[in-house]
């Protein structure tokens, strides 16, 4: 069923779920939400606990018009969203009624928005996911960003008859200072001085950040002498920290499918988010993990997550002293 | 024994999620056909908590879930399936024919690649749809296939400036590679002609035409077959 009406796209509005796996072997990157978290969150907000999609809306955000009565709910950066000029918060569902509108405005805390809908928005899935693919022109609305007119569906699915929140404690701090984990590899061994220089400078996110990659500015991290500046082409994974000759290093994200450029450390997985949502002039700090240490929080974040999956989130009636014990109440349980 | 291959594979970290192996460290058929007699055997026999294997040029790129499994138990597991391998259990590689229309219109780089080799665009075609290439690897956009083996005497560098639009389709050379877009794209190659069969298609049950491990010939065709042939794929 429809259920907007795109009144104005936003600078970059992308239909995403979790990612479209199993044809990297083909050139086909895994795309997805970039901010997974935030996204995840979006969805057991709005009463999906599937891969459901969902709009990520980055820097500046759309206005759409309702067109029949959904639940919503927001996550990620806050962009000040508006329903009929009345601020609507963040972290939360929201009840929207036919002929309301929506407005998002500008970012001002992180950069990526995500809105999910009851049931998930409805777009043809390609290749086993709907995530928008600019690149090949597939998935999400006609393998492109929004545009003015587009008429949005959600899949059916009951109404939640309730407003959920995420719990304060939960929400994340959006800081333009971030720290990422990293585990070393896969060609550490290319560096000697330039690991350790790596390890313990600060580098600036640059202008040249988007959904392929993350471009960063800093001391020039040089390799060994003699070894080769690139490598034989290799599918390139999420995380890999990509070190070009000029020795500035680049994050390589959901959309880059083959480097050459040797990879000095690769973000660990339970911190892609954080970087998703860093904005140019943010600075970045990487900090050195063990592949088990790196393990235990991917293992945490799953826990995490089936905890929250479990939990009642309606919005009233929450206990701030009791929630880590009902968290962990979830945890155990797991 | 292949040119650079390892006497055992060197495991590499990827990250929280990817192990890389590694066979070796150029790029040999012999070390390609290893490559893909594991993506192989993984893709028959599935091993727990792994969730993609991606086959490269020296490398299987094998993508786990932390939760199901780790490397610990996945390093052995793979060792143990690659000393199983033997040379003699490899399937013959397929090879794939595509046609290639060489004309002028659709391969606007032609005449110029043959008067940087002092050659005919004819003498061009015949070195072009001479030799069976190994794919090694598809990557950069969707079903773009990495060949090996093209002649010396083809040997081109890029355009000074990349195109901002090149066709779908589009054969081209940039210094020792040859290949074909897949779909529209930038692109700095030189480009001496077209093929008119779809090497990407999200709608086809296999949207992917090649694959690594296979052989690819090209095979020249006039403007009216490939008109007739790209007609019949809409």
């Amino acid at each position: 069923m429809e259920i907007f009406k795109t009144i104005e796209p936003g600078a970059h509005t992308l239909v995403q779920d979790l990612g479209r796996f199993g044809f990297q072997q083909f050139g086909v990157p895994p795309c997805g939400m970039l901010d997974k978290d935030a996204g995840r969150i979006a969805n057991l907000l709005a009463g999906n606990t599937g891969n459901q999609a969902v709009l990520e809306i980055t820097f500046v955000g759309p206005t759409l018009e309702v067109l029949c009565d959904t639940d919503i709910a927001v996550t990620g950066a806050e962009m000040g969203l508006t329903i009929n000029g009345v601020s609507a918060g963040n972290w939360r569902s929201h009840c929207v009624k036919k002929g309301d509108l929506l407005v998002f405005k500008q970012a001002v805390t992180g950069c990526r928005s995500y809105l999910a809908v009851t049931g998930g928005i409805d777009v043809p899935e390609v290749m086993g996911s709907r995530s928008c693919y600019i690149g090949a022109h597939l998935g999400g609305t006609e393998g492109r960003a929004l545009i003015k007119g587009d008429l949005i569906k959600r899949f059916d699915a009951p109404l939640m008859g309730e407003t959920r929140q995420l719990p304060e404690a939960f929400v994340p701090g959006y800081s333009h200072e971030i720290e990422l984990r990293a585990v070393p590899g896969p060609q550490d061994d290319s560096f000697d001085e330039g690991l350790a220089l790596f390890f313990e400078s600060c580098f600036t996110v640059s202008h040249q950040a988007n959904r392929m990659g993350y471009r960063l500015t800093g001391p020039v991290i040089n390799q060994r002498p003699y070894t080769p500046s690139s490598i034989i082409s290799e599918p390139s994974l999420p995380g890999g920290v990509q070190v070009p000759p000029d020795g500035q290093p680049i994050v390589l994200l959901a959309e880059q499918t083959v480097g050459g450029y040797t990879k000095i450390a690769t973000v660990i997985s339970t911190d892609l988010p954080r970087l998703a949502q860093a904005v140019p002039g943010d600075s970045v700090r990487f900090v050195p993990v063990t592949l088990d240490q790196a393990h235990r929080a991917y293992r945490e974040r799953s826990d995490f997550f089936k905890a929250l999956t479990a939990m009642d989130l309606q919005a009233t009636g929450f206990d701030p002293k009791n929630l880590n014990q009902r968290l962990e109440q979830h945890l155990i349980q797991i | 024994m292949a040119k650079g291959l390892y006497l055992t594979p060197l495991f590499r970290t990827a990250g929280d999620c990817g192990l890389l192996m590694e066979f070796g460290n150029a790029i040999d058929p012999g070390i390609n056909q290893r490559i893909r007699a594991m993506a192989g055997v993984l893709a028959a026999d599935p091993v727990p908590g792994i969730k993609e294997v991606i086959p490269t040029y020296c490398a299987v790129i094998v993508i786990y879930d932390p939760c199901v499994t780790a490397p610990d138990t996945l390093k052995p597991l793979l060792t143990r399936i690659n000393q199983g391998l033997s040379d003699t259990a490899l399937a013959e590689p397929d090879t794939v024919e595509l046609p290639v229309c060489y004309h002028p219109t659709l391969g606007p780089d032609l005449e110029s690649v043959a008067g940087i080799h002092n050659l005919t665009p004819q003498e061009v075609i015949e070195i072009h749809t001479r030799p069976l290439y190994p794919i090694y690897m598809i990557g950069f956009t969707p079903g773009f296939p990495y060949l090996g083996g093209l002649s010396e005497q083809l040997h081109t560098p890029r355009l000074d400036s990349p195109r901002k639009r090149v066709p779908a389709g589009s054969v081209g050379i940039a210094n020792n590679q040859t290949g074909i877009y897949p779909i529209e794209s930038p692109g700095g190659w030189q480009l001496i002609g077209r093929c008119p069969i779809r090497l990407f298609d999200p709608a086809r049950k296999d949207p992917i035409l090649l694959k690594a491990g296979d052989l690819l010939k090209f095979r020249a065709i006039g403007l009216d077959e490939f008109q007739e042939l790209k007609g019949r794929q809409n």
